[in-house]
């Protein structure tokens, strides 16, 4: 030791308890550097609450629906058929119409073609399809009155979900009363000044009306400095009067749009006074007399409106009746004044029913969305994994027990293994491609089949369950196979007889979590045209068929909100199986797994 | 019967406390590893702590500097006193008693970075240098006391785990005592080392003797006689004897003791 | 009718199997040591035989025969409408089989009639070679293998090196999948650039991309085929998922690894795997009708404008999706930094952070590269986040507020697309090809340093 002449310090780095400043400042990075680790953690966490969350949120549309109870008279005039006739017959019959006359009957203010039309709409056109099954299968009903559900349209069930808005019931102090005035419209009053707060509101949107006028108003401002510019940079004298001319006409223009705004606003901040009311404003309704009334024109006190649906008239001075306003303007909305009416009506009388989406699980793909089921999909789902796994399986076992325990270690097996494991990173759209190109145009596997989907998510499964099983038969330990050769076994019959049997629980797991990252690919089964409209249930793995992942995302491409919430639930479904099957992985890795 | 010659007057001369310990006990979940040690480490001293393995030598040399405490099930009870202070104490960082308390393991462990950056670690976590020109010269320092200055000097900068075992061991040393601790403990330091390597180790602690307290965890019944003054003996998680090396060597008082130096147990 | 067929096979494989057992015993006669294999080998022998036999001439005159008869009927179309395109005689041709397999045609017609019956019979004797060509080369092959049971055959050996045989061809299989990717890529880009007369140049750097629109002749516009601004838009989206994953992704296997307690890293660790394993198509849902519109309204509030289909909505779900891979890859190589590196630096008097910032981390780097290299991967490849939330217009931009496409989504645009099939292809697949290269190229770089992270620490 040539160095001993520098002793450490008696104590360089002074007591144990004072922290040093410097301490203090190391700690501190210490409890940031767990603070960012906890904070990223809880990001991800916050984005899988979230994306669930959303999801679950968007499907609750979807698990319910709604059903029309209203009585059905089956008469046979109607129908053109009786009990006796043929099966075919009955099933031909004009049950939509006679579903739509019904409600058209209910409802006679609806006579124009239009409002009938919007009437009808409230239905789906799936419902006389139900109709004609139920009475096929029970004919003694025609000629009976029945009150069988029948479907509702996307757009009852979506209002009834509040997505249009929530209708708010005001509280009424007056006694209201309703006559016909002299053109038709008519003359509310109520007692008390029920509808001041409203008058308000409506009054508010006013100055949105005199900004907007303002700003046309600004608008004209610039067209006049530009046509005096232009004026004044006009050397003939015939250019020059034109542009004036221009200048003048934007000025009138200009200063008739700033009066209409002063106007406007005006009338907003004076109280009281009436005010007309179009598709732009929320929608004022009063429910009396037995029947529905939409305001046109709002004061304090009263106004002037027209009936939605039949009103028992003249009325005096009644204490029973309801004030509601909607949430959005009658043009922000899909669903019509005359429709919240009628559907209200229908509502008031027990004719709509609300309840568990059961068709969502046994009715396939249709294009409209209270139709629209999932059947079709799983069922297009389950022999696609079918084929996937009778392939994926065995091929994937065989190639693992050949590279594990007979490859001999040379260049071909190596580059076997390099193989494996890059295709395993091959982007699964380029796995659709291989199978447009190979299975599709060369050997002809039908189109949209179960069994093309197969072959391509067998080819895509294969990596990870080759790589599975090798890792599971590496697991089981040398001795095993020692002493099955050792009492004579072959080397082939120590593989299958016990080093298989013992490696199964992992080779398993392996193939279930493969299997789940199959039944979620999308990407290439849409290359091999998995993406087609599927009405039939397939029946078979050469049928046409498309698989669950396939229908959200054709779901989500269509623009009705109904079909939102489909997409959402069949996700909700897809994830579902997803925790099943990795659950089933989970446990048989837990009970099955064995430390050597 | 063994070589104690060597030792011989270093245990006689009475050093300073370094560390006093009293009823130490150390819990691993439920298994109870560590079984009322007492035990005062002498500064300037080599001590040898030896026993059969599985008997708790490690695990009482990993709490004097809170080794222990990445692992989450083990728990100590009891007083471990660093110059009257307690290190157990909640007040205490870690941090700071290992800067005090060194430590060199069974198997040689430099990071993937040079020898200059190995030794410098320390030093530059710690703050012990303002100048490029001080953590140099703390670094030669710290090479010159482990021995190693001369065989690497020129490559510095060549990466640690390229040199020899007993090399990259000493160059561990010279790691631990770049951070001029006041202990050093080493945990077996030669076991992975072949003979020519472990009496290069063996010569090197002999002389880190003359600045630190020294703690040295052997199966080698041999080399605590070559290296050490103070010899503890442990036996399933006891503290059976604790004396100048000498004398257990020579003249053992528990017969446990002497089971284990003649070869009967182990 | 295919998969009776193979039943059949499969019986008869099964028959001889027994067959053959029977006859081994009756030649053992209950004395141990006669035969040198035991009988269920000269069973397995046979049945390996005749399943092989039966099923491959099953095979191959199933795939040869309706080549023939597609070869004979297009002959037969082709010398009765010299004229007609060649796509059109395909359709010709698939009309004429549905209709006489009883399903809708396209259209009617004399000629498709007489294609369709021509196209009856021949189907029919086709089943009737395939059937007697498979059962009979599975009856020949139980007749020989039955045939060869006597004591001193060595029906063990032989029946191993044919099971050896399968199981090797089984393993090919992953060559095969590599060699069809790349052959079948190679042909449709070759072809592709041999219609825009071998300018790759135009194809890299050109910024239009509207392939399908300057078609003429069999020759596309290369001043058409830019596909600059796809390649552009796939990088942006990379970027901001990368922006996203890798950070956090590495914070999570950074703390989860070293710092969290037990019972935290039991409960995050398999809740962010959960992440890795939600299908593709649900984070696309997510994007384009969660997150984007959220951000949309987060810009107006804050006064940018925030297209609906932006890169960023994209970008950052894609980012979330690569997070649990990021930080389990991460948390492996981490995990597998050996401890006494860790007892070396705390032996000293690190605290744990600066440890893991100044051994752990630095040791760890060559596989959390690899990781990274990995996640991008994932990400360019990625395709249905792509396809529902960041747009279809080619449009090179920098700004991931706007919309913007990427190789993925033109892909799918393409294939999916009302094109004729054949036109779209090239483009297609020149870009699946540009893809599986720039993927591949990324794979091999990620192994080699995963390898190398390996080879220093086991």
């Amino acid at each position: 030791m040539t160095d001993t002449a520098a002793q450490p310090a008696a104590s360089a780095h002074g007591s144990l308890a004072a922290g040093s400043s410097r301490l203090r400042q190391r700690r501190r990075a210490q409890s940031r550097l767990k603070a960012y680790g906890i904070a990223a953690i809880a990001f991800a966490l916050l984005a899988l609450a979230t994306l669930v969350g959303s999801v679950v949120t968007k499907a609750t549309g979807a698990f319910t629906n709604t059903h029309f109870t209203y009585e059905v008279t089956l008469s046979s005039e109607a129908l053109g058929v009786t009990p006796d006739s043929p099966e075919e017959e009955i099933r031909r019959a004009p049950f939509g119409d006679l579903i739509d006359e019904t409600l058209e009957a209910r409802f006679p203010l609806a006579s124009g073609r239009t409002e009938r039309r919007a009437l009808d709409a409230l239905v789906s056109g799936g419902a006389q399809f139900d109709l004609a099954k139920h009475v096929v299968a029970n004919p003694e009903l025609i000629g009976q009155t029945v009150s069988y559900p029948l479907i509702a349209a996307d757009l009852t069930d979506y209002y009834f979900q509040g997505g249009y808005g929530e209708l708010e019931t005001r509280e009424v102090a007056g006694r209201l009363s309703v006559r016909e005035g002299a053109d038709g419209a008519l003359v509310i009053d109520s007692t008390a000044e029920d509808f001041g707060e409203v008058l308000q509101v409506v009054k508010q949107s006013l100055y949105g009306d005199a900004d907007r006028l303002r700003e046309q108003a600004a608008r004209q401002q610039n067209a006049v400095r530009v046509y005096g510019e232009r004026a004044a940079a006009a050397e003939a004298e015939e250019a020059r009067a034109a542009q004036l001319e221009r200048q003048a006409a934007a000025e009138e223009k200009r200063d008739a749009l700033l009066a209409e705004a002063e106007a406007l606003e005006a009338r907003a901040e004076t109280a009281g006074g009436t005010e007309p009311l179009d598709d732009e404003n929320i929608s004022l309704l009063i429910e009396a007399g037995g029947g529905w009334i939409r305001m046109t024109e709002v004061s304090r006190s009263g106004g002037l409106g027209e009936a939605l649906t039949e009103v028992d008239l003249p009325i005096e001075g009644t204490g029973d009746w309801r004030f509601h306003t909607t949430e959005l303007s009658e043009a922000r909305r899909a669903v019509s004044d005359h429709q919240i009416a009628w559907l209200e009506t229908l509502a008031a009388e027990g004719a709509v029913e609300r309840g568990f989406n059961t068709r969502f699980f046994t009715a396939a793909d249709s294009r409209a969305p209270e139709l629209a089921g999932i059947r079709g999909a799983l069922v297009g789902s389950f022999w696609t994994m079918m084929v996937t796994f009778a392939l994926a399986f065995p091929i994937g076992v065989l190639s693992a027990i050949y590279l594990e325990e007979f490859a001999p270690k040379n260049r071909f097996t190596n580059f076997i293994e390099v193989n494996i494991n890059n295709l395993a990173a091959v982007p699964s759209i380029v796995y659709g491609l291989l199978g447009l190109a190979v299975f599709l145009n060369v050997f002809g596997v039908p189109r949209s089949a179960p069994l093309a989907g197969g072959l391509v998510l067998t080819l895509m499964t294969l990596p990870t369950i080759i790589i599975a099983a090798r890792a599971a038969i590496k697991a089981v330990p040398p001795s095993i196979r020692e002493a099955a050769l050792g009492v004579g076994a072959s080397k082939m019959q120590a593989s299958f007889h016990h080093v298989l049997p013992l490696a199964m629980p992992g080779i398993l797991t392996g193939t279930i979590i493969g299997m789940a990252a199959a039944l979620g690919e999308t990407a290439p089964l849409i290359m091999i045209g998995m993406v087609a409209f599927i009405v039939e249930t397939p029946g078979s793995i050469t049928d046409s068929a498309t698989v669950l992942p396939v229908q959200i995302f054709r779901w989500y491409d269509f623009p009705e909100p109904g079909f939102e919430a489909r997409a959402a639930a069949a996700i909700c479904v897809l994830l579902t199986f997803l925790v099943a099957m990795n659950a089933l992985a989970i446990f048989l890795r837990k009970r099955f797994e064995r430390r050597w | 019967m063994y070589d104690t010659s060597k030792t011989a007057d270093g245990a006689t001369e009475q050093m300073a406390t370094k560390f006093h310990c009293a009823d130490v006990q150390v819990f691993y979940g439920a298994t109870h590893a560590i079984k009322d040690v007492n035990v005062d480490i002498q500064d300037k001293t080599v001590t040898a702590f030896i026993g059969p393995s599985g008997c708790g030598k490690s695990t009482f040399l990993r709490c004097l500097n809170r080794m222990n405490d990445t692992i989450d099930v083990a728990r100590v009870e009891g007083t471990i006193l660093l110059d009257g202070e307690d290190v157990y104490d909640a007040r205490v960082d870690p941090v700071q008693l290992r800067a005090k308390v060194g430590m060199v393991f069974q198997k040689p462990n430099p990071f993937p970075k040079s020898i200059y950056e190995n030794v410098a670690y320390g030093p530059k976590i710690h703050g012990m240098a303002r100048t490029k020109g001080d953590l140099d010269e703390l670094v030669e320092r710290a090479l010159r006391r482990a021995a190693l200055w001369d065989e690497v000097k020129d490559r510095l900068d060549a990466t640690g785990t390229g040199l020899s075992g007993g090399q990259q061991q000493r160059l561990c040393i010279a790691r631990a005592v770049a951070t001029e601790p006041e202990v050093l403990l080493m945990d077996e330091p030669a076991s992975a080392l072949d003979p020519i390597a472990t009496s290069q180790i063996e010569e090197l602690i002999d002389e880190l003797r003359q600045n630190y307290a020294v703690v040295i965890v052997t199966h080698s019944m041999q080399q605590a006689a070559r290296v050490s003054q103070k010899t503890a003996f442990f036996h399933l998680g006891n503290l059976v004897e604790y004396d100048d090396t000498s004398k257990i060597f020579t003249n053992p008082e528990d017969p446990r003791t002497e089971s284990y130096i003649t070869g009967r147990i182990g | 009718m295919s998969l009776t067929l193979f039943a059949v096979v499969l019986l008869i494989a099964l028959a001889s199997h027994f067959m053959a057992q029977r006859k081994a015993l009756a030649i053992a006669g209950g004395r141990a040591g006669v035969l040198h294999s035991r009988p269920v080998f000269h069973g397995l022998y046979s049945l390996l035989w005749v399943a092989l036999a039966g099923i491959g001439a099953l095979l191959v005159s199933a795939t040869l025969g309706d080549w023939l008869i597609d070869r004979v009927l297009m002959g037969r179309i082709e010398a009765a409408r010299p004229s007609m395109a060649p796509l059109e005689r395909q359709l010709l041709l698939s009309d004429a089989k549905a209709l006489a397999e009883g399903r809708m045609s396209s259209r009617g017609g004399v000629l498709r009639d007489q294609i369709a019956a021509a196209y009856d019979w021949m189907s029919a004797t086709r089943n009737w070679v395939v059937i007697a060509l498979s059962v009979g080369g599975a009856a020949v092959a139980a007749r020989i293998t039955y045939g060869r049971v006597s004591a001193g055959w060595r029906a063990r050996n032989r029946a191993e090196r044919i099971m050896l045989n399968i199981l090797l061809a089984m393993a090919t299989i992953a060559i095969l999948t590599t060699v069809g990717i790349v052959l079948s890529l190679i042909f449709e880009t070759v072809r592709f650039f041999g219609m825009i007369d071998w300018r790759i140049d135009k194809f890299i750097l050109g910024a239009t991309w509207s392939p399908l629109s300057g078609v003429f002749e069999g020759q596309m516009d290369p001043d058409k085929v830019g596909a600059l601004p796809l390649f552009a838009g796939t990088l942006l989206i990379t970027a901001i998922a990368m922006l996203v994953a890798v950070p956090i992704g590495l914070f999570s296997a950074i703390y989860l690894s070293d710092f969290a307690p037990k019972r935290v890293r039991a409960v995050a660790k398999p809740l962010l795997e959960i992440l890795a394993g939600v299908p593709t198509v649900v984070y696309g849902f997510f994007a384009a009708i969660t997150l984007a519109p959220a951000l949309r309204d987060f810009g107006e509030m804050i006064g940018v404008r925030i297209s609906s289909e932006s890169a960023l909505a994209a970008g950052l779900t894609m980012g979330i999706m690569i997070i649990p891979f990021i930080s389990s890859l991460s948390d492996d190589v981490i995990n597998a930094v050996p401890q006494s590196l860790r007892d070396g630096s705390l032996g000293v008097g690190a605290t744990e952070a600066e440890t893991m910032r100044l051994v752990v981390l630095p040791a760890a780097l060559p596989g959390i590269v690899s990781a990274a290299i990995l996640g991008v991967s994932k990400a360019i490849g990625e395709t249905m986040i792509v396809v529902m939330a960041a747009g279809q217009g080619a449009n090179l931009t920098a700004n991931p507020l706007e919309a913007t496409t990427t190789v993925t989504v033109q892909i799918v645009a393409l294939i999916t697309g009302d094109t004729d099939a054949e036109t779209a292809a090239g483009p297609a697949f020149t870009l699946g090809f540009t893809l599986f290269v720039m993927t591949l190229v990324m794979n091999i770089l990620a192994q080699r340093l995963v390898r190398r992270f390996r080879e220093a620490y086991e």
